[in-house]
């Protein structure tokens, strides 16, 4: 097995360490994503003590040089504190600070996407939008090769993996397992998991969560993901295409509904929304993945998943590009399922996505300037 | 290990003092190495990637708290009628009964259970269990399965075992299942096997102890006390005749009940193997040649069998059942006894596929009557022809058919398959 040199660390000799009584000092972990648009790093401070509340928690700043995010000669990036988990890691009182970035002139980071999603979501606040997102990622060791595959060769064709049970059938779910518990204990609103459908892929699913909430959890839920792969030496990919060939892609579905829509009588409101989507196709694809669509190009080509060129819609339609759950159809009531989000997609440039076109009627294939917040 | 031979041959040690010496032995020196490498790896065997995982971190983590949230695993059985799937979600509270649990959906053309275009199927609870991986207050619960027009799917014989066996509540009919399974490393050969070889043959290894004659004891025992954690009714274990086989018997239950919990055993004993890097195979005949098979025995019992006299009864259930010899073993298996084909050759303890037969505490019969049955004149009958991977509802409905539902002529009426059951719903 190829796992890291780390993953090989005496996890007992840590366990004595991070026994260590600390006093009333509180350790809060900064963590943020870089300038890649998919990374996150993190950096810790000590705190006198424990944090009640986001707003108990200091403004920080770090070296923009190092994550691709600044100028030699101006590198200081701002970290803003926008929400708190407890840290399934070190445990409590220690703390998992989600931040958004800021230039030194105070305006938001390339890749800080969530100042902007934040004033669209006030702008339909009294709709009350909620998502759910299904976050698919595959392991792989060190080496790049999936966790637990053969190596030099590939294991049987995909048919007994999707929430396959047995050694044979199911590989790392000790990840898995790890993962949800953490995920529990910080506070992130993790809603189910499964095992899927290519072999050393896994889903976890976030939410409901109610307008910003969703990015700020899904975000966090990645960054435990990785700090687990990280202890137990492999590694967590969402590339949305890892292995070329009759291999799943990953994806992040996103479920998507208005209070409207989940009152009676609300499918006339999906179908509605639907319909708006339809019209903007290439606008979606853009938002859906951090290069424009360019890594999505590899997942969506009709393989277990639509076709990136064309939009689709049907009711318990997996090969659809949104679906309308058979529960939702019958009830006339609930959510629908747009599953074009790519597993590395930035959650809150699809969530705004859905909300500008869906609730703001907006149209056509280039992201509408709204003056009045800019 | 020269010494220790030598000793053996020269009968230095009486018979069982030795054998208990040489356990310790070789344990202790599985222990040293162990702690050495922090693995075990015996002689032979292949296991996963994943059990190589770190345990003690997987605790760490496994032992966070988790407020008053409860996570619920669904189970259910796939498309080809022998394969468990299962997922998880999180409820806000601990459950108190089954009627808590709400209804989920899957994709049904992930399991081979439905089209893309319209794979939505619905995961309908029907039995609750403590969940000895991740413990209380989590849960792991059975589902049926159910299609998008809420008919039952085609491998769902749940329903129709209901149905049957609500009709012959005032009977009450009993059943014990005796589920056999071979332990597999990753690379298919038989665990704790010589690589590209045998073991001695098959002689010492029933109920056995020993380094040289249990093989994989740690999950029979894993299994066990899983199973009696999680409330499932274990109610005995041993090693089989084929080493790296084991048994576990599950019972007794009533109508619907003994399907689910040996279901449920089943997914835990996956999991468990899962854990260890092993596999468990219910194939009915995982060797071909001179080794034994799998089976499913099926210890079956009513009130009339069970009190004073009861043998009678006994006796006319078994010429039932020697009327209705095709139907049975066509649900014997989950293809139509094609499996069972290559186990119920008359040889290793199996009767002939192609005949009836029965006899007391005879082992090659289609159905024997335990000894101590034959001497109180009571008890039970027990069925030897379903294989390891049966589906015990199909099995557990088509014994109360053929034995309890009265009248021949309204027998061959009632004789209905499980998909004509359905579409009477």
């Amino acid at each position: 097995m190829t796992s890291s040199a780390s993953g090989k660390l005496n996890k007992a000799v840590k366990q004595q360490y991070m026994e260590l009584p600390q006093g009333d000092k509180v350790q809060a972990n900064y963590i943020w994503i870089n300038g890649t648009g998919e990374e996150l790093c993190c950096k810790t401070k000590t705190l006198n003590s424990e944090p009640q509340t986001i707003e108990d928690i200091p403004e920080w700043y770090f070296s923009g040089l190092g994550t691709n995010q600044a100028e030699r000669s101006n590198s200081d990036m701002y970290l803003i504190p926008k929400a708190m988990f407890r840290d399934p890691f070190r445990k409590d009182p220690n703390k998992l600070i989600l931040c958004e970035v800021l230039r030194h002139n105070h305006k938001p980071a390339e890749t800080n996407l969530r100042h902007t999603c934040k004033k669209i979501m006030d702008m339909v606040e009294n709709l009350h939008p909620w998502f759910g997102m299904e976050q698919e990622y595959t392991l792989l060791g060190v080496d790049g090769r999936p966790f637990g595959w053969p190596s030099n060769g590939f294991p049987k064709p995909e048919g007994p993996y999707y929430c396959g049970v047995g050694t044979d059938k199911a590989f790392g779910r000790d990840i898995s397992e790890a993962h949800y518990r953490a995920c529990l204990y910080a506070g992130v609103n993790i809603c189910g998991s499964n095992a899927e459908a290519m072999p050393a892929q896994w889903e976890f699913q976030v939410g409901p969560c109610e307008g910003i909430s969703i990015g700020d959890h899904l975000w966090m839920a990645r960054f435990i993901l990785n700090r687990v792969c990280e202890d137990f030496g492999v590694v967590a990919s969402f590339d949305p295409k890892p292995v070329q060939g009759n291999w799943s892609g990953a994806g992040c579905h996103t479920n998507f509904s208005t209070e409207e829509m989940r009152e009676e009588g609300g499918l006339r409101h999906i179908e509605e929304a639907i319909e708006k989507l339809s019209k903007r196709q290439s606008y979606h694809i853009n938002a859906y993945d951090p290069k424009g669509g360019l890594d999505n190009v590899r997942r969506l080509i009709g393989y277990m998943a639509s076709d990136i060129n064309r939009f689709s819609a049907g009711v318990a339609d997996c090969s659809a590009s949104v679906r309308i759950p058979r529960s939702v159809a019958q009830d006339q009531r609930g959510y629908f399922e747009d599953r074009r989000p790519a597993a590395n997609c930035d959650p809150y440039a699809v969530t705004e996505a859905i909300i500008r076109t869906c609730l703001l009627n907006e149209e056509g294939a280039e992201q509408v300037k709204r003056e009045q917040y800019v | 290990m020269n010494l220790l031979r030598e000793m053996k041959e020269n009968d230095a040690f009486p018979r069982g003092s030795f054998t208990l010496y040489r356990a310790v032995i070789s344990c202790s020196l599985c222990l040293f190495f162990f702690f050495l490498f922090e693995i075990s790896v015996p002689s032979g065997a292949v296991m996963s990637t994943s059990s190589q995982l770190n345990k003690t971190l997987r605790s760490h983590y496994l032992s966070l708290p988790q407020g008053g949230l409860c996570q619920v695993t669904y189970v259910w059985i796939d498309g080809s009628g022998e394969g468990l799937r299962s997922k998880t979600q999180t409820m806000e509270s601990e459950p108190c009964n089954i009627k808590d649990i709400p209804e989920w959906i899957f994709d049904g053309s992930s399991t081979s259970q439905a089209d893309s275009k319209n794979s939505d199927m619905f995961l309908v609870p029907v039995r609750m269990f403590r969940d000895p991986f991740t413990l209380d207050p989590n849960k792991l619960v059975l589902c049926e399965v159910l299609k998008y027009d809420r008919k039952p799917a085609d491998t769902n014989h749940r329903q129709a075992c209901k149905s049957v066996t609500e009709k012959v509540k005032e009977f009450h009919p009993w059943f014990g299942m005796e589920q056999e399974y071979t332990l597999l490393g990753v690379d298919g050969h038989p665990y704790a096997w010589p690589t590209n070889g045998f073991p001695k043959p098959q002689g010492p290894y029933y109920c056995a102890v020993g380094a040289d004659r249990a093989f994989g004891r740690d999950v029979a025992e894993c299994h066990y006390k899983a199973c009696m954690y999680a409330g499932i009714k274990i109610s005995g274990s041993n090693a089989e005749v084929m080493p790296s086989q084991w048994e576990f018997q599950v019972g007794p239950g009533e109508g619907t009940e003994i399907g689910d919990h040996l279901w449920m055993a089943r997914f835990l004993l996956h999991r468990v193997c899962e854990d260890f890097g092993v596999i468990a195979t219910l194939d009915p005949k995982p060797m071909p040649g001179n080794w034994n098979g799998a089976g499913c025995h099926i210890n079956f019992s009513t009130e009339a069998t069970r009190a004073e006299g009861g043998l009678e009864h006994i006796e006319k259930a078994i010429e039932k059942l020697r009327l209705d010899h095709a139907e049975h073993i066509r649900v014997s298996d989950p293809h139509g006894g094609q499996d069972n084909l290559r186990r119920l050759t008359g040889l290793h303890e199996t009767s002939r596929i192609q005949e009836f037969s029965a006899g007391v505490a005879n082992r090659t019969a289609s159905v024997r009557i335990p000894r101590q049955v034959s001497r109180d004149k009571r008890g039970y009958l027990e069925d030897r022809r379903p294989a390891a991977n049966c589906d015990p509802y199909a099995v557990t409905r088509a014994i109360v058919q053929t034995c309890l539902l009265e009248g021949k002529e309204e027998e061959e009426a009632d004789i209905l398959s499980d998909t004509e059951i359905n579409n009477l719903e």
